[in-house]
């Protein structure tokens, strides 16, 4: 651990299971249940997201000594919604059938309580070099939720892994599918990603008693 | 040495371990268990929980033998239709049966295979003793799936409705949503194309499909729903000689099922009435609407909306639903006025759902398991309602 100290590498390793933002803090729920059911967008949704809340965890944690508290919310929006921004410009310059796909829901990290969550509650008291690493700890254990989701739903789903077959051709009946496996559309509803987050928050409880509440 | 005393003696051995729990259930299932309660007294009933389990599938045993016939009955009068002229001829023969044996039984097979198989392995992990929940839903699984399911889709369904819908909320009499429905419900979304069409409903449809001996059974509901006219007479359609889910075609059969749950205080009354009340009335109120001209022929919910209100209550799976679905202990309302609200809406939308379901005609599962959502809340209003009527009546007294 030459890079980091013992307790900064907590706050990178702590989001990503015991204190997971989706599954222990349950937050960020509908952006979950919105875009993983293909494996591609789940990924660049925690891309984005590892982008906006590891810059703006940096920004708002520099500004924190000038924000006066009354109109903190308005100026930590002010920095989602530029950081937003560039995400969904970018996105469209160089992925646009993906920003097609994601449509409204790279405009809507905006409204994701993970973020809001992370300034209000760790930028405002930390410092920059802090701040950053919760920052990408949090986005990590986000998109690592997301990853797991994905990949169940679109293996599931639609026989794919980031949109190659992998499981045969459904249509022509090669590989699985020859001796009558069919897809599971139900994969594809948003309520199985809300049952399927459900089963890891069931995992992970049972494996660390700690971790249940009364 | 017996049975008994070979599965006693097993269990005394496992006793303590973590298998404990799996030979207890085989021994009680088959016999009494040898322990007695000590001291104190206790109100006497013989009615206990497998008692009452046993009772419901005694009352759907007519229904499966009925639906095996009945396989076989509409594979071969989808490919000769003459044989429907002369229905009672035809129904009854080995071939009919030879079908429904081959292909109804395993349906049940699995479903109770695989379903126990979840339930022992829950019991071990949790060191409880297994629950006979499963075996009244292992009965009617079987019962409300399309003959034509593959059974590896039934076990997908049924580990999914076991666990998702039972398990997680704590096992047997903790469950929020029937996991018979549950387990429906799971098949319906996740491979639509076997659960609706014209195909399922008929042995060796689908495998025949696009040859020159295709055969095709669409339901009553599916073709109402395309405005199509219905080959069934009215007695057909109340004895059961239908397509359909395996287990819901004979509305007679039901019946006679439901007179058996009432007479043996299983099933409540209350439900199962006012459920075809709350069909009736909103099948009532679509049939006005036609009737004053407000939905023309040319609406696509002509055909549905136009279906006597009567004729709802005896096609489809609204009879089965009300009798063995609605009625669940477990998620039904418990308070007498709340079974009268909960059948009722289940009934109204089932019919609601039926007709304005652009994707699938039939609702009663759907309706079902919104109701056992709601069911605790009508309950806690008519609490509610009971206590402040007696506070009410309790001031006018004081003052």
């Amino acid at each position: 651990m030459g890079l980091l100290s013992k307790k900064d590498a907590k706050l990178i390793t702590d989001p990503l299971a015991d204190n997971n933002p989706i599954t222990i803090q349950v937050l960020g729920i509908c952006s979950a249940l919105a875009i993983t059911a293909e494996l591609k967008a789940s990924l660049v949704m925690g891309i984005a997201v590892l982008f906006v809340l590891g810059v703006g965890n940096v920004v708002i944690s520099l500004m924190r000594n000038i924000i006066p508290s009354k109109i903190r919310i308005i100026v930590q929006l002010i920095v989602v919604a530029s950081l937003v921004i560039i995400v969904d410009q970018v996105l469209k310059a160089f992925a646009y059938e993906l920003s097609k796909t994601l449509s409204v829901f790279i405009g809507l990290i905006i409204t994701n309580c993970i973020i809001m969550g992370r300034f209000e509650a760790f930028a405002l008291g930390n410092g920059p070099w802090k701040s950053f690493l919760d920052g990408i700890g949090n986005a990590l254990g986000y998109a690592v939720i997301l990853l797991i989701v994905g990949f169940f739903r679109e293996l599931l789903g639609s026989g794919t892994l980031f949109g190659i077959p992998v499981l045969g051709d459904p249509i022509e009946k090669t590989g699985l599918y020859a001796t009558g496996y069919e897809n599971n559309g139900f994969m594809l509803m948003p309520p199985m990603a809300l049952i399927i987050v459900g089963l890891i928050i069931w995992v992970q409880r049972s494996r660390n008693k700690a971790l249940i509440e009364d | 040495m017996g049975l008994k005393q070979n599965l006693h003696n097993l269990k005394e051995k496992y006793k303590g371990t973590k298998m404990a729990p799996a030979f207890n259930a085989i021994h009680t299932f088959l016999y009494l268990p040898n322990e007695v309660t000590h001291g104190g007294t206790h109100i006497k009933a013989a009615d206990d929980l497998k008692r009452t389990m046993n009772t419901v599938i005694t009352a759907l045993i007519p229904i499966l033998i009925f639906g095996m016939f009945n396989a076989g009955y509409q594979h071969y009068a989808a490919i000769d239709p003459s044989l429907r002229t002369n229905v009672l001829a035809n129904f009854f023969t080995f071939d009919n049966l030879w079908i429904g044996i081959i292909k109804v039984l395993p349906l049940v097979i699995v479903s109770y295979g695989v379903g126990l198989i979840v339930e022992f392995i829950f019991a071990v992990i949790k060191g409880h003793e297994v629950e006979e929940g499963y075996l009244v839903t292992g009965m009617l699984v079987p019962l409300i799936v399309p003959v034509d399911t593959p059974l590896w889709m039934l076990s997908v369904a049924v580990v999914f409705g076991v666990v998702i819908g039972k398990e997680v909320f704590g096992g047997t009499g903790m469950n929020i949503l029937n996991p018979a429905l549950t387990i429906r419900a799971f098949l319906f979304f996740a491979y639509p194309t076997w659960m609706s069409g014209d195909k399922v409903w008929v042995y060796d449809a689908v495998e025949r499909a696009g040859t020159a001996d295709a055969i095709s059974g669409e339901t009553i509901l599916g073709s109402y729903a395309q405005g199509q006219e219905v080959i069934y007479s009215n007695w057909d359609k109340f004895m059961g000689f239908i397509p359909g889910s395996v287990g819901e075609t004979s509305t007679l059969l039901i019946l006679l099922g439901a007179a058996f749950l009432i007479f043996t205080k299983i099933g409540s009354w209350r439900i199962i009435v006012s459920t075809f009340m709350g069909a009736a009335v909103m099948g009532l109120i679509f049939n006005q609407v036609v009737a004053a001209d407000i939905i023309t022929e040319s609406s696509k919910f002509y055909g549905l909306m136009n279906t006597p209100f009567w004729e709802h209550l005896m096609i489809g799976g609204l009879a089965f639903g009300a009798v063995y679905m609605a009625t669940d202990p477990v998620t039904a309302s418990q308070t007498n006025k709340g079974k009268w609200i909960y059948g009722f809406l289940i009934g109204f939308l089932s019919i609601m759902i039926r007709v304005f379901n652009p994707a699938y005609p039939e609702g009663v599962f759907l309706a079902i398991l919104l109701m056992n959502v709601f069911a605790p809340t009508i309950d806690h209003y008519v609490v509610q309602g009971n206590v402040k009527r007696r506070m009410k009546r309790l001031k006018a007294k004081t003052a």
